[in-house]
């Protein structure tokens, strides 16, 4: 038998009986959620890999269908709920373009420092966790007290840590305070420690190093070929980030710049998402010190957004206007036309289509989520490589299999 | 920018363009999407498949065919984006698979036909892919009731004695 017997065109198919078949999944801790791999391995080498998805699988596009605007906001906040608010926010830009709203600045802020808040919340976790996979634990405990942080600031906002359900056609559920700007600095002082020190602990170590460089490769034409967004494609050095190329909320106003890497493999994706936490960091920075005085929800006259608790208790306009928006036979002027607004959530483009039907619900709203079609290319990524570098590759492209199932 | 009417010419079949938003959309009949995909891609550097997706008008107020296609290009190097829609009716309800063009076409295709049992000829793969293989209906279609059909409640139940 050749050294290597798969290379050699003279061994036919069915003589590969030192071909076995793995079942990596459902369960398993690298999968971190419920996704199935069917595994063709010879030796430790994957030949192929057949992902098997679905188990996560609950019908949310079809849910969108008979929840209005708002309610469907905690559908989609179960979607990527590594960075809920992320969602919550493209869901209702896609609204309020399809409507027509144009916010008030303060909620452009509030939004833009959520949204950066989330991208923290998702690159801490996939650094730590695709080091944790990788076997180096401490990474992992550094970077989840800071994320415990974050919560504390998303439920100062909302009044809930996870599914926060936050924002609302036109504005948000509760304007934040002087204590909630605070909180939020403190953490902006104390995340670069952390950075540094998952940096010093990953960055340089020579194990990590050889567990992700080279790994997983992705070339700048086949992340286009698979519609690759977000860090994975950045990683593999397209120029592309939505914040910069199509602006939305307040991100025109704000310095930053967008990271990329050349190499393309586990190891680039790794830099792109740790340099993109200090990019966040300097959005949330300029943004908190300079977010607007004002209302942070469109104006009641509009007839498009929920009225203030305190107005709708105390106030027959603000009752009647509470009224309008939430009784199914009246609500929202919705056009009868289909609109595709995306945003950059912190795993890629995460856009909804929606089709709109005269009513206060959507009639078709369609997810295009970055889950599904990055776990797409994943047979292409991993074929060759080890067994155990399907633990590396399952990291670095951030698989979610809420988002990825819906 | 793409001109629509330079387009039409191209392909040889008319194109309604319209413009919602900043969504700039362009209807195509079926017959014609291939080409015109082809066109989009090799000629005016539509390089990357955003998405692709369908949209049953079943019970849309005004609407002609049962199903639309939508396929969302987006131009990598210029950031020009085009929505491409298209439509198909049952029985037959097939058009032809974007897989050859991207491959990233391949997944979406297979997550239009689980849902609405648009087929895609030529698709190397066409199998269901969040539901299970064994369920015979299309979930996202209007006629299919948002509770289902009580599928869950028929599965066999595999116990630790019976396995």
């Amino acid at each position: 038998m050749p050294l290597t017997p798969v290379d050699d065109p003279e061994v036919k198919s069915s003589e590969r009986e030192y071909v076995w078949t793995l079942n990596f999944g459902p369960q398993h801790p690298a999968t971190h959620t419920t996704l199935r791999l069917v595994l063709t391995l010879d030796g430790e080498r994957v030949l192929d890999a057949v992902p098997h998805i679905g188990y996560l699988h609950s019908g949310f596009e079809k849910l969108g269908e008979t929840l209005d605007f708002n309610q469907y906001v905690t559908i989609v906040d179960r979607m990527n709920y590594i960075s809920p608010l992320a969602n919550e926010i493209a869901w209702h830009h896609a609204v309020e373009k399809l409507l027509n709203i144009e916010l008030t600045p303060r909620c452009k802020y509030l939004r833009t420092i959520l949204a950066e808040l989330m991208r923290l919340h998702d690159h801490l976790l996939n650094v730590g966790t695709t080091a944790l996979d990788l076997g180096g634990f401490t990474a992992f405990l550094y970077a989840f007290q800071q994320r415990e942080k974050i919560y504390d600031i998303v439920e100062t906002a909302s009044g809930q840590r996870f599914h926060t359900s936050y924002t609302r056609v036109g504005g948000v559920l509760f304007d934040v305070n002087n204590a909630w700007v605070d909180k939020v600095r403190a953490f902006v002082r104390g995340v670069p420690k952390t950075h540094d020190e998952v940096h010093r602990l990953l960055t340089k170590n020579r194990i990590f190093i050889e567990r992700t460089r080279g790994i997983g490769y992705l070339s700048h034409d086949d992340a286009i070929n698979f519609s690759a967004t977000g860090p994975v494609a950045r990683a593999s050095g397209i120029e592309r980030d939505l914040r910069k190329d199509e602006p939305y909320l307040a991100y025109a106003d704000l310095d930053f710049d967008v990271v990329c890497a050349k190499s393309g493999d586990c190891y680039g994706r790794y830099l792109v998402r740790m340099q993109e936490i200090l990019e966040s960091l300097k959005i949330i920075e300029q943004a908190i010190e300079n977010i607007p005085a004002g209302p942070v929800n469109i104006d009641v006259v509009s007839d498009m957004v929920l009225p203030a608790k305190p107005a709708v208790y105390r106030s027959i306009e603000g009752l009647i206007q509470h009224f309008e928006v939430i009784m199914p036979n009246r609500g929202y002027d919705v056009p009868r036309e289909q609109v595709y607004a995306a945003t950059e959530s912190p795993n890629g483009e995460l856009g909804f289509y929606i089709v709109g039907n005269a009513e206060t619900r959507a009639y078709r709203v369609r997810t295009r989520p970055p889950s599904y079609i990055h776990f797409g290319m994943f047979p292409h990524m991993i074929r060759g490589h080890q067994l155990g570098d399907v633990a590396a590759v399952l990291g670095s492209i951030n698989i979610i299999a809420a988002e990825l199932d819906r | 920018m793409v001109d629509a009417l330079e387009l039409a010419a191209r392909i040889g079949s008319p194109l309604t363009e319209s413009t919602f938003r900043d969504n700039r959309r362009m209807d195509v009949a079926a017959t014609h999407i291939l080409p015109l995909l082809t066109t989009l891609k090799n000629d005016f550097g539509f390089n990357m498949l955003i998405d692709l997706t369908a949209v049953d008008y079943l019970e849309y107020e005004g609407a002609r065919d049962r199903f639309g296609v939508v396929y969302l290009l987006l131009n990598v190097d210029s950031g020009e984006r085009l929505i491409l829609r298209t439509a198909v009716n049952l029985p037959e309800a097939t058009l032809p698979t974007a897989t050859g063009l991207w491959r990233g076409a391949d997944w979406m295709e297979r997550e239009v036909f689980d849902m609405f049992g648009i087929r895609f000829a030529g698709h190397p793969d066409l199998r269901r892919i969040l539901m299970p293989d064994e369920f015979t209906e299309f979930p996202l279609r209007k006629d299919y009731p948002v509770k289902g059909r009580g599928e869950r409640h028929n599965f066999p139940v595999i116990t630790r004695a019976g396995s």
